[in-house]
This record gives structure tokens, sequence and C-alpha cells, in this order.
């Protein structure tokens, strides 16, 4: 067939660019919240996702990780005890402040690991290595927050709670789902940096043994210490994420920005589709008065939709780069994977097409007997 | 009597006692009163008559558009009054070929390629209606036009081109409302022309509703017609 519905499409360019501007609009919006969610999502839950350790061992009833009220060290003993654990580490993660030489003052969150385990360590390192934690004072950032935290370079003096910290490193897009950036040091200095007694950590990481069934050592953890809970890392990090993306809010207002942009896409791209179609009525009607099956006049609308479709979300995803870019160099944390690329492909022609059925509704009740007056 | 409204088995479209009321159920005058017509094949029928006169409901009603409130309507041979609402397309695609007043040309497709979607629409394959289109813009005298978009044509080529998706695939009826009426006299002679030519020469059957005078020496048969009554014939 003649392409109709591209020629159709095509031939006024302002009504394209209209239709365009609205799927973009829609798209963008639904991807940058959505990239914005699984940014957040990510960050609140980055310290164990990147931990490497198999399970982790909190106060009882801690709600997420930046939450743990300290214990004794002496669990970390039993832990190291139990059969089926290869390796442990006192691991401190924990709010504290950091204030500049200008006495300015910033909220961070210690976290205090053993540089020379295998894991627990902070990860992306673009500046320096975790062996250089071990020098006194030394504290590892991330170069997202150099200008927030007034750090300029390795060597830089800060002081945290009144202890000296010296910037040895730094780490690239470990973000924060706080506002308070994550300062890596040692277990030590950790403990002075947040004012634990000697004795206290707030968290015990586990390496479990080659082939040691996870479930089975958690279980026997839980067991040994009835005063602690023992989390596999994935589950603890599902604990914390699902605490700040929906216990607080954060998370539903982003999901429901982002519903609101399918919305406002629908509506948008609803109206301009039927707009396009309302243009082209006439020739409709004459398709219908020359005897054109239903079938062939809801193609032509659906494909002018699927066309718009297929542009606008090209378009919207090179924006959607250039939000994203941009956010990667500000504190924005949107992470835009492939997986959320293709279901938004498939949810734009289905917002395209969901706007074309207004349309066709409209063409339907379209009396072919039109073509005969004037 | 009977014998006279007896349906027409040669004509291309026969209609017999066909009367259309619009807003049925509220009493007013019918747009069409117990109309007879046969149209023939290789005839070329003027309807005419003053505005209102119902000319324009009877071809809506021989185009398979409207339906008749009562009375028959056989289209090459077939009873279509009765037909499902559904399958009338069907008999449009087939047996008719509509020409309009304003050419209803699709502006965003060449002519070619307003005369091949009508062709492919009639099921014809897209090579052939490629050939088939540019035989049938030549036959009626725009074949240099195939690959311009209706803006650039004038009236009358626009018309013609109108004409050439109509006869499409060979339609037995060519239904033209008002064909001559954006144009001047020249150019519509020379649509005259090729109409009557295809009623002539391919057998068909072609109704012209106009109110254009000067149109008459074309017609084979001159229908007037009257408050929805067929007053001269």
């Amino acid at each position: 067939m003649p392409p109709l519905a591209r020629r159709n499409l095509f031939h006024d360019k302002i009504r394209l660019l209209v239709t365009l501007n609205g799927i973009v609009f829609a798209v963008v919006l639904i991807v940058v919240e959505l990239g914005l969610f699984t940014g957040f999502t990510t960050a609140t839950s980055g310290v164990m996702d990147h931990s490497q350790a198999d399970l982790w061992v909190a106060a009882r009833s801690t709600p997420y990780v930046d939450q743990a009220v300290e214990f004794n060290e002496r669990k970390f003993y039993q832990v190291l005890a139990t059969p089926g654990v290869a390796d442990a580490q006192k691991y401190i993660v924990r709010w504290t402040n950091w204030k500049q030489p200008d006495g300015k003052t910033e909220s961070v969150e210690v976290v205090g690991l053993d540089p020379d385990k295998s894991f627990g360590l902070p990860w992306n390192v673009v500046e320096g290595d975790a062996q250089q934690l071990k020098q006194p004072h030394a504290v590892m950032v991330d170069e997202i927050y150099k200008k927030k935290l007034g750090v300029h370079g390795v060597g830089e003096w800060f002081e945290i709670r009144g202890h000296r910290a010296k910037v040895v490193g730094f780490t690239r897009g470990i973000r924060a789902f706080t506002t308070a950036p994550y300062v890596f040091t040692t277990f030590k200095n950790a403990q002075e940096f947040v004012q634990f007694d000697e004795n206290q950590t707030n968290f015990v990481l586990v390496k479990a043994a080659a082939g040691v069934d996870l479930n089975g050592l958690k279980a026997e953890l839980q067991r040994r210490l009835p005063d602690n809970d023992v989390y596999l890392t994935a589950e603890f990090a599902a604990k914390t994420k699902h605490y700040w993306m929906f216990t607080t809010g954060a998370g539903i207002s982003v999901l429901m920005a982002a519903g609101l942009g399918l919305v406002v896409g629908i509506v948008v791209v609803t109206q301009t589709i039927y707009a396009t179609t309302m243009d082209h009525i006439r020739e409709f009607g004459t398709l219908k008065a020359m005897g054109a099956p239903n079938s062939y006049v809801y193609r032509v609308i659906i494909t002018q939709a699927t066309i718009a479709a297929v542009l606008g979300y090209a378009i919207a995803l090179a924006v959607s780069l250039f939000v994203t870019l941009g956010g990667a160099k500000s504190g924005a944390p949107i992470q835009v994977g492939w997986e959320l690329l293709v279901v938004m492909f498939f949810v734009t022609v289905a917002m395209c097409v969901l706007a074309a059925v207004v349309s066709i509704k409209k063409v339907m009740g379209l009396d072919p007997a039109m073509v005969f007056r004037g | 009597m009977a014998g006279d409204r007896a349906m027409s088995a040669d004509a291309a479209i026969s209609v017999r006692g066909v009367t259309k009321t619009y807003a049925e159920g509220v009493s007013g005058t019918p747009a069409l009163n117990g109309i007879d017509l046969d149209v023939q094949r290789g005839e070329l029928t003027l309807l005419m008559g003053p505005s209102g006169s119902g000319k324009t409901t009877l071809l809506s009603i021989m185009g398979c558009i409207l339906r008749p409130s009562e009375g028959f309507v056989t289209v090459a041979g077939r009873d279509v009054t009765k037909l499902d609402e559904r399958k009338m397309p069907a008999v449009r695609l087939k047996h008719i070929g509509f020409v309009f007043q304003g050419f209803n040309l699709f502006p965003t497709l060449t002519a070619g390629e307003n005369v091949e979607l009508s062709l492919e629409l009639k099921g014809a394959k897209k090579a052939h209606a490629k050939g088939e289109a540019r035989r049938l813009l030549e036959l009626v005298g725009v074949g240099e036009k195939y690959d311009e978009l209706p803006r650039n044509l004038s009236g009358g080529q626009k018309q013609r081109v109108a004409v050439a998706r109509a006869v499409a695939g060979s339609p037995d009826v060519i239904l033209a409302d008002e064909p001559t009426a954006a144009l001047d006299l020249h150019s519509g002679r020379s649509v005259m022309e090729v109409l009557k030519e295809l009623a002539r020469e391919q057998q068909r059957a072609v109704v012209v509703v106009t109110h254009d005078n000067r149109i008459l020496e074309y017609g084979d048969r001159i229908v007037r017609m009257e408050d929805g009554l067929i007053a001269e014939s």
C-alpha cells in the first residue's frame, strides 16, 4: 500500500513536532523518574551490594544499614568460631560530622573496615588504594562530593568529630542516598570518628567457606547470637532499600512522579494524535466511502502512532542520556539500565497506540456520506 | 404496472420504489419518494435538479453509502437493500467508483499513489498496481503527472486523477457528484469527455449529479428530479 500513514505524519512538520514533543516529554519524564528511583534504590544499599560479604550480623531489630546500634565486639569472635565461616571483620557504618578547615561542617557516613580483608572494601577507587587507608588518620571520599566536603586533592586534612582525618584517595560514583557522603576509613579510625568504645562495632561481615550453604550458616549464626540479627547480604540490602524507598515515602513520590509522567504523556500524545487524525478526517471519510475496510483505516492510524512512538522514543533516549550524564556529574543518581530502556520502548509504543484508539473510535463513527457534503 | 417496476436484469444499478426519509420517526418531507431508476452499462446518465431535490441522496443510495427507508436497490444484479452493514464497504469497493466535487484526493500521496491505493485496496499486487495506475492516468490524459502531489495539479488535472482512481479496478458503476462544479468550462468539458469515453468504450455505467447545464450534451440520458421524485427521464 502507498505509505499513507507515514506521509500523513510527515506532511505537517509543525504537527509532527508537537506530537514528538509530547512523546519525548513524557518518555524523558518517566525514564528520568524511574532512573532516579533505581539510582536512589541502588544508592541506599551500595555498601552492602559491593561488600562481597555473604552475611551481615547486626544488632537485633536493626531497621536498615544506616541505623544500626553498636554491640560488643566479642560477637565477632563468636562469628569467627562458627563452623563454615571462612573469614569475618568488624564493620562500622554510622553518621557523623565532617569539619572543613574554615569551620564549615557537613554530615557524612563513616564506613569503617579492615583494609587487609578481601571484602567490605571501598570500590571504584580512582586515586590511591585501600591499603593507603592504613596510614594514620587516613580517609577516602568520593570525587562527586569533593566540593561538598571542601576537598581539592589527596593530602588535605579535615576533622571528624574532633579527630584529624587525611584524604588519601578517591572513589568514583559512590553516592549516598542521603545528603551525607560516605567516608571510608579503617575500623579503628571509624571507632574514633563515631565515638564508639574500643570494644564496640555495629556490624560483623561474614565470608562463608566455599561450598557452605548460606541459609544454613545464617541459621547457625542466628542460633549462636540470639541478641543479634543475621542477614544474607541481599536480604539486608533489600530491607534497607525497602525502608528508604517505601517507609520514608521517598520512593513512592518518585514512582508517583513517573506515573504522572505516564498520565501526562498519554494525555498529550492522545491530544496530538487525535488532532492529527482530525486533520485528515475527510481523507478517512473518503477511504470509507471508497469501501476501504475498517481494518485498513485503523492500520493507518495505528501505524501513524507507532512511527511517532519510535521516533519520539529515539529522541527521548538521546535526551535521557544527556540528562543522565548530567546527573552523573551532579548529586542526582539517575541510573538507567538497558532493561528500563527496553521496557520504556514498549511503554512508549503502548502509550501511542492507546492514544490512537481514541482517534479510531472517532473514525469508526464516521459517516462515509460526509464526502458528499461540501 | 407491476411489470414496469420489475428489476432490470441488465442494469448495472436498479432502484425500485426507493424512499428515503431522514430523521425517521419524525414527520417530514421524504428526501426521496418512490424512485424507480435503471442505470445501464455504456450509458452516461445526468442526474439534474434543483438543490434539495434528492439527487445526492439518490446517488448515496445507489453508491451503497446510504440505505433507503423503503424500496430495493440492486448493484450488478445483487440486492443490497438487506445486506449486512459490514458487507456494504466490500460492495462499494468492488462495484462502484466515486468522483467527488472536491476531488478528495489524498494530499500526501502522489497522483500515481492515489490510484495505486484504490487498486491495492481492491487486492492488486503492488507491482501490478503501479503499472495499472500509470496506464489509467494516461487514459485520462494526466500520465505525466504520476509523481506529482495533488497540490501541484490544476483543478482539471486533479479531477482527472480522481476519475482514474474511480475507474481503477474496473468497477461496474462510476458515480460522480458535481464533478465539474469546481472547474472552469474547459476543464469541466475535458473531464466530461473522459467520463463519456469511459462509459462508451469500457461499457461502464456512469451517473453524474450536476447543476451544470453546460455539460448537458454529454448525457446519453438526462434524469430530472424535483421534490424527491423523478420529474422527467
